[in-house]
């Protein structure tokens, strides 16, 4: 089936394209990209007022399966990134199993090609279990396409266990993914250690916490020659470590959450604990820092940790909950809001941060309409408004402090591999 | 719900003979060997209480104790009005035990507030007996309560109101009949 | 006449969240309940048919029986539940209780958690009224509550009083309930306490901060002298008891050059040698068994304030 998506502003960073062209899918690739492309027998699709982009690509996504399907599925998890306009989404080994082993990745492999509505790429853990105590076999993993590796949810404590991961990584051709977090630092901490903290009578997590390990991180990786990527950032010193590191030209790439820019540790204080999340909501000086981070390069991904949980997991008192945010559905629109509408970031920019960036940094083929790159687009409608509501989201889990709030910006049509997933807001 | 003023019950002067009345009659009816103390119900009829102690002093040259009671408390309606009253507290620093407690207000109505205030003075001890005084009689009772010492009777219907304004509290000394419009 | 009504509020989550209308309601209403605990008949029908149920998460003889008391005296109907802390990880949610506390139509809460933020989650999930008495670091309104209405009593006012509160702020929900309610009725307060003890930007609440005893004592009209937790896990490096005793006990030397009829309070149980001496815990300055009686009246006043808030506010 063949498709002509007309009159959109096609935005693609990776060939400097910002302009209104009409794109043509066939034989699930971009086949032809022009200014007024005419194709009877294609499938025409009107998109003149929206933002046709590269498959937008969510580095940082928990999907729960294996082992806790009650919070989310590779089916629910892949129905919710469709809504949220991603094509790719990179899922977290922190699975029970951990993906650890190429055993699990092949099961894991067999999940997606029955469940998956979008490209659902693995990252491997790096230390088996996850544990911290014994390096997993890259190599292996990699045979079973993983795009890169993490501990995620953890940092690897060992030092020279994570120098021994940098080179692993580094020989394998893929990119270290670190949570950076000294976990003796945070103790047992639940929210950003600050007045507010003070205030609520809750134990703190500091900014040291999180910018220490990052500069011994930086530090190894720059050591061992290697790429790290900086998971998660929230703070503003944390920006500033990275930003001295690029400058000395370190091959260090950075993402954070929207909600690091849209929130801040004032959420917390009446005790929600959908604001429970690690890293922490900062403070406003925090969040300002994150955004000239994100308009001056120093943070090149928004990737949105999307972090399932039941209720009666979270409906717990504070300390006692687990900590994480449901994302995919939300991340773009707080985007839109915080950064096109906050005049942080213009469309391009925004686009780079959501698709092409993680693209290049994950080695993927995607994250362009280039002819004949498989066709993996998102348009978004700039001016579509909505209300994030409980019921209607596609995740499993509603753990999210964005219910109820207003947005602006929307994905209204998806296509993965060439093939419509997504039209008019409805899933196919 | 808005009140108009329909007629004047008693003036200043008036108030006064009637007060002074009511003390002749108290200690006509007292008991020899017996302790007669005055208890007034928050807060007119603590004001008039204090009053009548005082002619009581200057008739019988000895003023008995007073005290104010506070019966929000003991209320059987907490629960259904709408507007949650202020509990002020209660002043009654002397024994009630077998002594005469006079229990004064200004108005007697339907008789709850003084079913609430005589709950309240038991809590506080054993009178050996208690009468009641009050400045107005409206009729209309709901429970079986009479008072022995009365300023003026008024037959009222239930759209009137009686309405007591004293020095006290309210500037002047008067007792005014309104009626609801 | 209709009088406004003050009190609206279905629960007491903490000072905070209070006005200094509201503060000052609750104080004037604990005066007349005051009274009432002088009588022969220390009873009123205020709340008779109402059920109280204390949730005790951590375990207090005196604060449970304090409120036991308070709820008895207004003819109230009280429950007393213990949970300990194993069968919290393998039994009910905290939310899950308070529904089913709530399925046996009981009136008001009392909870007390280890947890801060306990009882805001419980106020949220369920109608019955929810009394705070004590959670976590967070917040003990009633113990900030008495100890205001102590010091009202002794020495008149709150407004313009130079208050300083010694001891372990960090930790302590007392220090951070008392600082809400003195501040918002103007008194001026000082904290004092070893420097890890002293918690992130609690200047920004309107206090004057310092890690020198003298310097709290000095124009002081009243001290509130915390007790030294021992046993509650803070992660934070702690003065040996010698050394805290040296640097912040109050003995009688140190109340020498303050004012002579300086007010000392403490929230109890006092641990004694440790942050007063037995001499000024027995002292003439110490209101601490007045504050235990005040507690009583405090508490009736609250549970008579949160027990009459109408179905409406539910």
């Amino acid at each position: 089936m063949k498709y002509l998506i007309k009159g959109g502003r096609v935005i693609d960073p990776s060939r400097d394209v910002d302009g209104v062209f009409d794109i043509l899918v066939s034989d699930g690739k971009i086949s032809e990209i022009g200014p007024s492309i005419q194709a009877k027998d294609a499938k025409e699709i009107d998109v003149s007022g929206m933002i046709v982009a590269p498959g937008l690509i969510d580095m940082h996504v928990h999907l729960r399966e294996p082992g806790r399907e009650d919070e989310e599925t590779v089916a629910t998890g892949t129905r919710a990134a469709v809504k949220g306009g991603f094509t790719t989404v990179v899922c977290m080994p922190n699975t029970e199993p951990a993906l650890d082993n190429a055993d699990i990745l092949r099961k894991l492999k067999a999940i997606v090609a029955k469940d998956a509505i979008v490209n659902v790429l693995p990252a491997g853990a790096i230390t088996i279990g996850r544990l911290g105590k014994e390096l997993a076999d890259i190599k292996a993993m990699v045979k079973e396409g993983i795009v890169a590796i993490s501990d995620d949810g953890s940092s690897v404590e060992d030092a020279s266990l994570m120098s021994k991961a940098l080179n692993g990584a580094k020989s394998a051709g893929i990119v270290v993914i670190e949570h950076c977090e000294d976990a003796a630092l945070s103790g047992k901490g639940v929210m950003n250690h600050g007045f507010v903290s003070t205030k609520a009578g809750l134990r703190g997590i500091s900014n040291e916490s999180e910018y220490k390990r990052i500069e011994r991180d930086i530090g190894l990786a720059e050591k061992a020659g290697a790429r790290i990527h900086i998971a998660h950032v929230s703070c503003k010193e944390s920006v500033e470590v990275i930003r001295k590191a690029k400058k000395r030209g370190v091959n260090v790439t950075a993402e954070t959450a929207p909600h690091y820019f849209a929130l801040t540790d004032e959420c917390c204080a009446t005790y929600d604990t959908n604001t429970k999340i690690n890293p922490p909501l900062r403070t406003a000086e925090d969040v300002a820092a994150i955004k000239i981070a994100l308009a001056d390069g120093t943070i090149d991904v928004i990737a949105s940790d999307h972090a399932p949980h039941t209720d009666c997991e979270k409906d717990v008192e504070f300390d006692l909950a687990p900590f994480g945010k449901i994302g995919l559905e939300s991340s773009l629109g707080v985007s839109v809001l915080e950064l096109i509408l906050g005049k942080v970031l213009t469309w391009r920019q925004l686009v780079e941060k959501f698709s092409t960036n993680p693209a290049r940094i994950l080695g993927l083929k995607s994250g362009t309409l280039k002819r004949g790159a498989s066709a993996d687009i998102t348009v978004i409608d700039p001016k579509k408004e909505y209300t994030i509501k409980a019921d209607l989201l596609e995740s499993k889990s509603r753990n999210s402090p964005f219910i109820g709030r207003s947005m602006t910006g929307r994905a209204v049509h998806m296509f993965v591999s060439g093939e419509p997933v997504m039209l008019n807001e409805k899933i196919l | 719900m808005k009140l108009k003023e329909k007629a004047k019950i008693l003036d200043e002067l008036a108030m006064d003979k009637a007060l002074e009345r009511m003390a002749h009659e108290v200690i006509e009816k007292t008991a020899p060997g017996v302790q007669t103390v005055v208890v007034g119900i928050k807060s007119r009829g603590a004001y008039i209480g204090n009053r009548l102690a005082d002619k009581i002093k200057n008739i019988s040259g000895t003023r008995p104790n007073v005290g104010a009671l506070d019966i929000t408390l003991y209320r059987d309606d907490l629960t259904q009005v709408s507007e949650q009253p202020t509990v002020h507290a209660t002043e009654i620093d002397f024994d009630i035990d077998r002594k005469r407690v006079i229990l004064v207000d200004d108005v007697l109505f339907t008789g709850r507030t003084i079913r609430c205030a005589l709950d309240a003075l038991i809590d506080f001890g054993r009178p050996a007996e208690i009468q009641l005084a009050v400045l107005i009689d409206r009729g209309h009772r709901e429970l079986p309560i009479r008072a022995d010492y009365v300023g003026k009777n008024v037959p009222t219907s239930m759209k009137e109101t009686v309405d007591v304004r004293l020095k006290e509290s309210d500037g002047k000394d008067e007792v005014v009949l309104c009626e609801k419009v | 006449m209709s009088q406004k009504t003050i009190w609206t509020k279905k629960d007491l989550l903490g000072l905070e969240y209070l006005s200094k209308e509201e503060i000052e309601h609750i104080l004037y209403t604990a005066a007349s309940f005051k009274e009432v605990t002088t009588r022969q008949v220390k009873k009123v029908p205020a709340l008779r048919g109402k059920t109280v149920v204390n949730l005790f998460y951590e375990p207090s003889t005196r604060t449970r029986m304090s409120f036991e008391l308070a709820a008895k005296r207004l003819s109230a109907d009280v429950i007393n539940m213990e949970i300990e802390a194993s069968s919290v990880k393998k039994g009910e949610t905290l939310i899950d209780t308070g529904r089913n506390i709530e399925a046996l139509k009981i009136d008001i809460i009392v909870v007390r958690h280890s947890c801060s933020g306990a009882p805001n989650i419980l106020a949220r999930s369920v109608k019955s009224s929810v009394v705070n008495a004590g959670d976590g670091w967070h917040e003990h309104p009633t113990q900030a509550l008495l100890d205001m209405f102590t010091l009202k009593s002794k020495l008149g006012r709150i407004e313009g009083l130079n208050v300083s509160i010694i001891g372990d702020i960090a930790h302590s929900r007392v220090a951070r309930s008392n600082i809400w309610g003195l501040t918002k009725l103007g008194a001026k307060v000082t904290v004092c306490a070893p420097k890890m003890l002293i918690p992130e930007g609690i200047e920004k609440m309107g206090v004057k901060v310092t890690s020198k005893l003298d310097e709290a004592l000095e124009g002081a009209d009243a001290i509130n002298v915390l007790r030294m937790q021992f046993e509650r896990d803070s992660g934070a490096a702690f003065p040996s008891k010698l050394e805290y005793f040296k640097d912040f006990g109050i003995t009688k030397e140190r109340l020498k050059q303050c004012k002579p009829d300086i007010v000392v309070m403490h929230p109890g149980p006092i641990n004694r040698g440790i942050e007063m001496s037995s001499e000024v815990a027995d002292g003439k300055n110490s209101v601490i068994l007045e504050q235990v009686t005040n507690g009583i009246a405090v508490r009736m006043a609250v549970l008579y304030l949160v027990g009459l808030v109408k179905e409406g506010a539910r």
